[in-house]
């Protein structure tokens, strides 16, 4: 994966930047020494590793609004940082960069319980959100798996998802507000405690934007109150056609279910090895559908579910019959991703999405490629909203395997396209899928996506080398080719 | 003089845009023209009409997916998704009874453009959260594409959510597509009975912040709860306060008991089932309370208000003047008073602090949209970020110029 290249002369001042920021951020705010450097050179794809030139650890948004201004004024690049546990390289430093930590933003500002949100700073994880407000029974929404590590700046740059987002929504649906920053030192405010901000929706345009339009200093998010129940099923199926069918089945019936996740054949088993949460092994997919809200609905649902699954051959199901049964059903698919690191040296994590009734032939060809490259592949899948984690099982010590397993990832990330899907689902293009950009947007499209950038950072400046495969000077992209003057189809009725 | 493009494909809208920007014309872009009494009055010698550019491209029920060409009628696309026992969860308000058109005039371009939510955006989000994927027109005569049709999609800048809102001002949305969810099996609604604002708010702030799923939370003063074609509503005698419950049989019931239960120290509790309750859900999306007893006097200035919940009671009675109702909770404020000088901007604007939420006027005259500012005044730097990204669209500002704010 290329970098945009260092650029000498920034690295060469880089005594003089570090005296600037340290005007901005006083005593250990500003970290040059490189075993310290050391913890920021990769985040959760840690295949990419890279020191960054200066690490900075602002505590207010005055700091980092006078940051951003001194790095724009000084042409330094800037990449923000949350938890540092992105799966597409979004926080990977650049060599003549520096690294915008937001971790001492760690505060929960406010709670509202009347409005049914809170206003937290970027640097406050996913679930603390949901610990602070968990004792009046309310609960923040999006829950990916990260989550108590992750943080909500994190989650807005990436706008993660979930198991629970078909029923409740990713992040762009349960925020209200923010405060940011622009590269040049603006700070703006976005929403508040009401719906739908006024003007153009930037408030959804930052959410997943990967830290390359602003950096966002405070968020404001929905609250929910905790569903008075959940219970979950578990089924088993001959074949993954049955699974998919009985999903389809249950969206048909008018069953948005909670959570709805689906493991094949290989995930099953390694989960099953691991946990020994009691799955069949005799199975080639396996279902978890879970059901929550009102107590009088989910044990009305389930019925119907459990109904739906028979029909559809299902040759294993089981109705939790209490919290422990319930979680004992989740344990294996929670446990999915360790337990797969315990059959395999290295594993590689993906992220397309698909529609769901593609599910049978996107396994196909992926059992297909998998014979190809040699390589074995595990799958979970959020079956509700057809987002894939195939899991292509690599040994880094052996040569080759590696960059192997990376073809064979981006084989599949290009038949998620080539049958009506996404490259990404939730973990975000960063560097990682940067340079298949291609494969699912024209240059155009492209192009448009970057002028959106120029009205926010027009240096570039800001992650530079994430998201867009070629970098585009903004005075090019505005650049206008006018022909013409002639009067369009003359011969179409005017009314 | 006026004329009008009236595209038949994409080949032809970008001939047109390539040549309003060429000739620096100024384009109106009009789907089906059900909304264009809202928002600023757009200077532009040509207008393109999308009313051509129509029918659904692909329903996958199963898939809780659709598509369609822009200028697809709304009450097409809401039969055919109603056929499959699903909807458009974000129950899109239909403005042209209020604009003074006939009911269900709108497309779904239109929709989208202006991003219309009803009674169930605080369950379901707004229009902008089903919107999964665009084709459209930049100003710059380009068709570009952003999203997909599956809905965990983080793929490049989510500019479905830009052009949600936009009012044309961005680009000329071609195809749409929209995610779609099951209809609810029963609709029940419980009313409070009597509640002044305040109260009224304090009962759908502990009913919102309870573990009933509310789809629908609104509060009808007297004087407005008499309009209603619900005869439950009109004949209660006083104001309403209506809390709406979806979902299976089994699970409305018992969730109705037990919302009656908990609210029962406020006023007396009664209960609407399907029928009425979705007719009375229809006329709170509609904006019917303002509009049906309209029929003598000149006619009144309509506002939007959106603020934070609790907030609502104090901002109306701030304004001082006019007649208002509630939705989202208390969130949504619709105000109607009289159109004569600035409508009431001065006051409203004046009692919105900064982020505390935004005024839109929805209805005014052409002369009072023209002199006042019809959406919510930006601070500068908003402003000019606003400024910077039309220009990343619409360099030449032939797209609905100054339709939302002067210059834009």
């Amino acid at each position: 994966m290329k970098m945009p290249d260092p650029d000498q002369t920034i690295i060469e001042a880089k005594s003089d930047i570090v005296a600037a920021l340290r005007v901005i951020v006083p005593g250990e705010g500003v970290i040059v020494d490189e075993d310290e450097l050391r913890v920021y050179e990769s985040d959760g794809l840690t295949a990419y590793k890279q020191l960054p030139l200066i690490v900075v650890l602002p505590e207010t948004t005055e700091q980092v609004s006078r940051i951003l201004k001194c790095c724009q004024e000084r042409g330094v690049k800037v990449v923000p940082r949350g938890a540092g546990t992105s799966l597409s390289g979004g926080a990977l430093p650049l060599a003549d960069g520096i690294i915008l930590g937001l971790g001492k933003f760690n505060r929960v500002m406010d709670i509202d319980f009347d409005n049914r949100c809170a206003v937290v700073q970027p640097g406050v994880t996913n679930l603390g959100i949901t610990k602070a407000v968990e004792s009046e029974g309310f609960y923040y929404a999006p829950d990916p798996s990260s989550q108590i590590a992750c943080t909500i700046g994190g989650n807005v740059a990436e706008n993660s998802g979930g198991v629970h987002c078909l029923k409740y929504g990713l992040t762009t649906n349960n925020l209200l507000g923010l405060e940011m920053v622009l590269m040049d030192g603006t700070v703006l405010r976005i929403g508040g405690k009401h719906l739908d901000s006024e003007g153009y929706d930037l408030l959804g345009l930052m959410t997943g934007s990967e830290g390359l339009l602003g950096v966002v200093t405070e968020v404001t998010v929905r609250l929910l109150k905790k569903p008075e129940t959940a219970r979950a099923l578990l089924l088993g199926f001959e074949t993954a056609e049955q699974a998919g069918d009985t999903v389809a089945a249950i969206i048909a019936a008018g069953i948005i279910p909670g959570g709805m996740e689906m493991m094949d054949r290989p995930a099953i088993h390694a989960a099953e090895d691991f946990v020994h949460a009691g799955y069949p092994l005799n199975v080639d997919a396996l279902l978890i559908v879970e059901l929550d809200g009102p107590q009088a609905e989910v044990d009305y649902l389930i019925k119907e579910v459990s109904g739906i699954a028979e029909q559809h051959g299902a040759v294993t199901s089981r109705i939790s019959e209490n919290e422990e049964e319930r979680l004992s059903f989740w344990a294996g698919r929670k446990a999915a991703f360790p337990a797969v690191g315990r059959i395999s040296p290295d594993y590689y994590c993906m992220d397309g999405t698909i529609p769901r009734a593609q599910l049978p032939l996107v396994l196909r060809r992926m059992r297909e490629m998998s014979e190809k490259y040699g390589l074995r592949v595990a799958n979970v899948f959020h079956a509700g909203d057809g987002n894939l984690h195939p899991l292509i099982l690599y040994d880094a010590n052996k040569p080759g395997e590696l960059e192997a397993a990376e073809d064979f990832g981006s084989d599949i990330l290009k038949l998620c396209v080539e049958v009506g899907g996404v490259l990404t689902g939730e973990h975000g293009v960063g560097v990682e899928k940067r340079d298949l950009m291609g494969a699912m947007f024209s240059e155009i499209d492209l192009k448009q996506q970057q002028r959106v950038k120029c009205a926010f950072d027009p240096e570039a400046l800001l992650n530079p080398g994430k998201v867009f495969p070629q970098l585009h000077r903004c005075a090019e992209l505005g650049r206008m080719h006018i022909s013409g003057g002639k009067m369009p189809f003359p011969d179409l009725p005017r009314f | 003089m006026e004329s009008s493009f009236a595209v038949e494909n994409s080949d032809q809208l970008v001939e047109a845009v390539t040549w309003a920007a060429a000739e620096q014309q100024p384009l109106e872009v009009i789907g089906r023209g059900s909304k264009r009494a809202l928002g600023r009055p757009v200077q532009a010698g040509h207008s393109l009409d999308l009313s051509r550019l129509t029918g659904i491209t692909l329903y996958e029920p199963e898939e809780l997916v659709l598509s369609a060409r822009a200028g697809t009628s709304l009450a097409e696309i809401e039969a055919a998704v109603a056929e499959k026992n699903q909807m458009l969860a974000f129950e899109p308000v239909d403005l042209s009874p209020l604009l003074g058109g006939a009911a269900g005039g709108g497309s779904i371009g239109g929709v989208l453009a202006c991003n219309l939510s009803g009674p169930r955006r605080i369950k379901a989000g707004a229009a902008r959260d089903h919107f999964l994927g665009v084709e459209s027109a930049s100003g710059r005569g380009e068709i570009f594409k952003s999203g997909g049709r599956v809905v965990k999609n983080v793929t490049g800048y989510d500019l479905c959510k830009l052009l949600c809102g936009s009012y044309g001002t961005l680009a000329v949305m071609t195809d749409v597509t929209l995610k779609v969810l099951p209809r609810p099996q029963k609709t029940y609604t419980v009313l409070v009975l009597g509640l002044d604002d305040a109260t009224a708010v304090k009962a759908m702030s502990r009913a919102l912040g309870s573990p009933h799923e509310v789809s629908g939370a609104a509060h009808l003063p007297a004087g407005l709860a008499a309009g209603s074609a619900v005869s439950y509503v009109a004949e209660a005698g006083g104001a309403v306060t209506a809390i709406r419950l979806e979902g299976p049989g089994p699970s409305v019931e018992y969730r109705c008991a037990a919302l009656r239960r908990e609210l029962a120290d406020l006023g007396d509790t009664e209960e609407l089932h399907s029928r009425n309750s979705l007719a009375l859900w229809q006329e709170l999306r509609d904006v019917r309370p303002l509009w049906v007893q309209e029929d003598k006097g000149p006619e009144r200035a309509v506002w939007r208000i959106s603020v934070a919940p609790s907030e609502g009671p104090e901002v109306v009675a701030a304004i001082g003047q006019g007649e208002a109702f509630y939705d989202w909770g208390g969130g949504l404020v619709w105000l109607a008073l009289s159109a004569e000088g600035d409508a009431g901007a001065g006051r409203i604007r004046d009692v919105l602090r900064p982020g505390g939420g935004h005024a839109t006027l929805i209805r005014a005259p052409l002369e009072v949209r023209a002199a006042e500012p019809v959406f919510h005044p930006q601070d500068p730097a908003m402003a000019a970020l606003s400024a910077r990204v039309k220009d990343g669209f619409d360099p030449c500002r032939v797209l609905n110029p100054g339709r939302m704010y002067a210059g834009l």
